[in-house]
């Protein structure tokens, strides 16, 4: 979240797409019933009714996909309508940049595009520079290859009739959202976008998220109280996993993954730190080597040396270009390419896409350790029906997990606030938590090769690596130590002191911090402030619900991101009832500003968008990997042949698995006629894996079932509570009907169009609750994270003539 | 003081925390359950579920609307139950709070006596111990100055719990906020229970037994269970 959970409250109109926040995040609906009751309006855009809708002002169901064709739609009201905030488009975002000559926008494709390689070439949307080296610019926002010229005519093509027959919402429900939402472009109105993994799990995931962005950005949205773009993240913690990079193409802090192209410490440096040539652009990623060499110390201790890129040249570095992510990894586990590994707290036999494939890719391992709560489909695929033990050869250790309530350590909320969680009772049996079993796992292994020797020990036997595990030690090395006695400006730290922020961050070696967005979160002078609760705040800070003193947000304890950009060149708030920031006596009161710059009005100030490049926020985003400004692609498996936007049907650089068992339907495939899309739900976390094995939520939530309207129903000849038969290309399901009004059929080309859902929690190892809907989802990702498309695929649905799963 | 709760089924998302939380506090074991093509789940009120997250769809105006109706015992302020009951002690109030509790000694009631007289149809019997079964307001939990398990799990201010007069109070202010959008809200039973629902439709959309229709069904019983519970005591009495 640019924002956070309680300046929700603030909104002046509400606008949930892509989330069932009421179900999946549960605690947020709390802010967003404060907002209702202040008079703004809940928007529910979802496929589904569900119990959002229940509590939202209005709900419009739309079809899954299609969230491109919707925005886009509300882009171009905006725009036609005059509805956006002028002076904030025109100086905080890159409205006024000239994009090159080198652009152009056609039938489906931008410029660059290398059809073998399914990729662009980006250097064909660059900006336009002048000799100084800055983006020319435009503030009149009039000529035609500025950025708002060619948003305006990109979006032109997105009329409501293209959108209705493509999303198959009405028309009138249309421009009640647009309306109601874009209502929020005045200086002193602000609306709040919640989305989840209804945006991010789709083939044009990321443009999904980029495209609510351009709407923020042109109702002046972004860095005010009761705005943002507010990703909901949730209970498995991850936001802190993604800070600290669960995810294969980063090192903690956003830091890309080092690969084979940047051998030396150097290239990396070079490749990865941005330059602006405008004096008011912070570019604050230009800090970044400083993070690097500072994550490095921290990981090899004294063993970093410049000598050695401090201790790069031992990181692994991967392929350039390699995709590393669920789908590929198992992809190329099926193909036999991987020997064994650890799953820890993660159920892939059960969550992954196309899970035949997953659990067969599983059968190839020599060995496999998972640490877990309890027996899941993963650790357990060795059995699973229809499998004899005897033919798979795979080992499995499994090491049992303490769960949550028994141990310390933080999490990391939607809102960026770390918060420290305390042990309420010790770990029954072995159970150790994860962290622990790591730590030991590494000490045996060094001690193994410390003893042995063996191919490449120095990445193994430099790391500075606990004897033991201690969250508190952990919490301490996240935020990073002087490493000798420095002098920062007249300030002096001694050797082993906690550094005071990541301003301080060195790129000589001086300092360490495992990940430079929490460093300032453990302080020498007032401890570890994730365990902060007080509650007290200034009377502006009461205005806007902001709890500075009560934990810890990253960075440096900012709670609204980009805040610089809710008040007007002379430091004073859009919106003085709500206000943020502002410039008195010399000084920002408030919240903590982005960058502690005068305002731009003193000559002295920085654009307030200081992580992009040249400052600005960007309406038009070359640095996507599909294209600078979000067009609307059909998912991988869509009901239709063609849409009306172009003539490329899907995603042009969409990744898709290629094996024996990666089928997909065609377009409209008359075998397949109904768009599937699957959630998670209140009662079951995730895939299940540990709430299944809670008896008071299994009670609530007991089998697998699939939501359809009336109308299939009907023509189904299903019966509420029938169980039928749910089938892909890829593998079938079984499900109790739930016949319900809360789904309904959509108009989409003339024709109408089924939709159904199914939740992705339940699995085998839980006796006759059902199995892994992901059977039937495809390996088809995002080609700028490779999130797969679990949100649409095509599916068909018939009576059950013999029940074996439920 | 007398308490009271309000329910505002308006601010509800059926998250059954209350529901889970209930059962998690007085340690309920888990009934097995199977999806029917709903939501609501156990099926019913049943021995080891006190409270209960009740689902209903309907289409008004060619809308959805969905509503969820977190069932319990409403702890009448004169309970129809406590004057149907016939044996000593096995119905109690208590005074301080005005929470209806069941003893040990429901075991000896005539069920079907207990639940007949519930206009909502809340009582419910152990097959095992023979006693019979309801919330009892976390009165463990309310004598320590704790919220009721259901009200302190609730995050969207649905279940509200407090001195009766500041309850009633909100209740009002809540209906009179409701009613702009829903001119059908109502509060169901003030005047005679503890536990106030606020409801922005037809009670009987939400649940069968949502309220109590007065004067008519709710005298009735309690004219009946009052007149009958002297004969059924001595009939108990003469059994041993």
């Amino acid at each position: 979240m640019t924002n956070h959970y309680t300046d929700i409250g603030n909104a002046d109109a509400v606008l949930i797409m892509g989330s069932n926040a009421a179900e999946h995040h549960p605690i947020s609906f709390k802010w967003v019933l404060r907002a209702k009751d202040k008079g703004a309006p809940v928007i529910h855009v979802d496929p589904k009714f569900s119990r959002t809708s229940a509590r939202s002002t209005f709900h419009v169901p739309l079809r899954s996909g299609t969230d491109i064709a919707f925005m886009g739609g509300m882009v171009k009201y905006i725009l036609d309508n005059n509805l956006y905030f002028k002076e904030y488009v025109a100086e905080y975002t890159n409205a006024a940049f000239i994009v090159g000559e080198k652009y152009s926008f056609k039938d489906g494709l931008f410029a660059g595009f290398d059809a073998a390689k399914k990729k662009y070439d980006k250097s064909a949307w660059a900006f336009e520079k002048g000799e100084d080296g800055i983006p020319k610019r435009d503030p009149s926002l009039k000529n035609p290859r500025c950025v708002f010229q060619l948003l305006k005519q990109h979006y032109s093509r997105y009329n409501l009739d293209k959108v209705s027959s493509t999303t198959g919402v009405s028309k009138d429900d249309l421009l009640k959202v647009y309306k109601a939402y874009s209502a929020t472009g005045k200086p002193d109105k602000a609306g709040t976008v919640m989305y989840a993994l209804g945006w991010t799990q789709h083939s044009v995931g990321v443009q999904n998220i980029r495209l609510s962005a351009i709407i923020q950005l042109l109702l002046g949205n972004i860095g005010v109280a009761g705005g943002g773009i507010n990703a909901l993240r949730g209970e498995p913690n991850v936001q802190g996993s993604t800070d600290h990079c669960i995810l294969y193409h980063i090192l903690p802090g956003y830091l890309p993954m080092p690969h084979a192209g940047w051998a030396k410490l150097e290239d990396y440096q070079q490749a990865n730190t941005p330059v602006s040539k405008d004096p008011l652009s912070a570019n604050w990623w230009q800090n970044r080597p400083k993070y690097v060499v500072s994550l490095l110390k921290a990981w090899f201790g004294d063993a970093a040396t410049p000598d050695n890129g401090f201790g790069y040249d031992w990181l692994p570095k991967i392929e350039p270009g390699g995709d590393y992510s669920y789908i590929f990894l198992f992809d190329r586990m099926y193909k036999g390419l991987i020997k064994g590994g650890f799953i820890f707290g993660t159920n892939p036999a059960q969550s992954a896409p196309n899970t035949h494939k997953v659990r067969k890719a599983m059968d190839k391992l020599d060995w496999l350790v998972v640490g877990e709560l309890h027996h899941t489909e993963t650790s357990d695929f060795w059995h699973r029906p229809g499998v004899d033990p005897k033919d798979i050869k795979t080992e499995v250790f499994l090491l049992p997990s303490a769960q949550r309530g028994e141990k310390d350590g933080t999490i990391s909320n939607s809102g960026r606030w770390h918060m420290w969680h305390y042990k309420a009772v010790e770990p029954i049996g072995q159970c150790k938590p994860m962290g622990g079993a790591v730590v030991e796992i590494m000490n045996a292994v060094r001690k193994l090769y410390k003893a042995e020797g063996g191919t490449f020990a120095e990445p193994v036997l430099k790391l500075d690596w606990p004897a033991v595990y201690d969250p508190e030690d952990m919490a301490k090395r996240i935020n990073g130590f002087f490493t000798r006695d420095t002098k920062i400006g007249d300030k002096e730290y001694k050797k082993g002191q906690l550094v005071p922020g990541f301003p301080n961050l060195q790129v000589d070696g001086s300092t360490s911090s495992l990940n430079w967005l929490y460093c300032g979160g453990y302080s020498e002078t007032e401890g570890n402030l994730a365990k902060r609760r007080d509650l007290t705040q200034t009377p502006m800070q009461a205005a806007i619900n902001l709890y500075p003193k009560f934990s810890w947000a990253w960075p440096v304890n900012r709670r609204i991101l980009y805040n610089r950009a809710s008040v007007d060149k002379n430091g004073q708030p859009y919106n003085p009832a709500k206000a943020v920031i502002v410039w008195q006596d010399e000084k920002w009161v408030g919240d903590v500003p982005d960058g502690g710059w005068p305002p731009l009005a003193t000559g002295k100030g920085k654009y307030p968008f200081i992580m992009q490049t040249e400052g600005h926020a960007q309406l038009f985003g070359p640095g996507r990997e599909d294209g600078p400004m979000p067009e609307h692609y059909e998912p991988a498996e869509t009901p239709v042949k063609t849409h009306a936007f172009s003539k490329q049907l899907n995603n042009p650089c969409m990744k898709v698995a290629e094996s024996d068992m990666d089928v997909l339907a065609a377009p409209a495939d008359p075998r397949f006629p109904i768009v599937l899309t699957t959630y998670c739900m209140t009662e079951h976390w995730c895939g299940g894996g540990e709430t299944r094995n809670t008896p008071p939520l299994l009670e609530a939530e007991p089998q697998q079932y699939v939501e359809m309207s009336p109308q299939l129903a009907k023509e189904k000849g299903i019966k509420n509570g029938d169980v039928v038969i749910v089938e892909s290309a890829r593998g079938k399901v079984e499900a109790v009907a739930m016949v319900t009004i809360r789904m309904r059929p959509l108009l989409v080309q003339g024709k109408i169009v089924h939709e159904i859902g199914m939740p992705f929690c339940f699995g085998w190892t839980t006796p006759k609750c059902g199995d892994a809907v992901n059977r039937l989802t495809p390996s088809v990702g995002d080609p700028n994270t490779t999130i797969p498309e679990y949100k649409a695929s095509l599916v068909n649905i018939r009576k059950a003539d013999k029940v074996t799963e439920l | 003081m007398p308490k009271a709760f309000l329910i505002d089924t308006t601010r509800c998302t059926a998250c059954r925390g209350c529901q889970v939380a209930c059962k998690e506090w007085k340690n309920l074991p888990a009934v097995p359950t199977k999806q029917t093509g709903t939501h609501q789940n156990p099926p019913d009120l049943n021995p080891f579920n006190l409270k209960l997250v009740r689902f209903s769809e309907h289409m008004v105006d060619n809308k959805v609307a969905w509503y969820f109706f977190p069932d319990q015992c409403r702890h009448c302020l004169e309970a129809p139950c406590k004057q149907a009951s016939s044996v000593e002690g096995a119905i109690i109030q208590d005074a301080a709070t005005g929470a209806v509790i069941y003893t040990e000694k429901t075991a000896q009631e005539d069920f079907d006596v207990i639940r007949g007289a519930c206009p909502y149809d809340i009582p419910r019997q152990n097959p095992q111990t023979k006693q019979i079964v309801k919330c009892d307001m976390c009165i463990d939990r309310v004598k320590a100055n704790l919220l009721p398990m259901c009200v302190k799990t609730c995050a969207m201010g649905a279940m509200n719990f407090g001195e009766r007069a500041d309850m009633l109070k909100l209740a009002a202010e809540r209906l009179a906020v409701v009613k702009k959008t829903a001119p059908k809200a109502r509060l169901l039973n003030p005047d005679d229970v503890a536990v106030i629902f606020l409801v922005a439709d037809e009670p009987k959309k939400y649940h069968e037994f949502a309220v109590a229709e007065g004067p008519g069904a709710m005298t009735r019983k309690q004219v009946l269970a009052g007149a009958f519970a002297p004969f059924r005591r001595l009939a108990r009495a003469m059994q041993g």
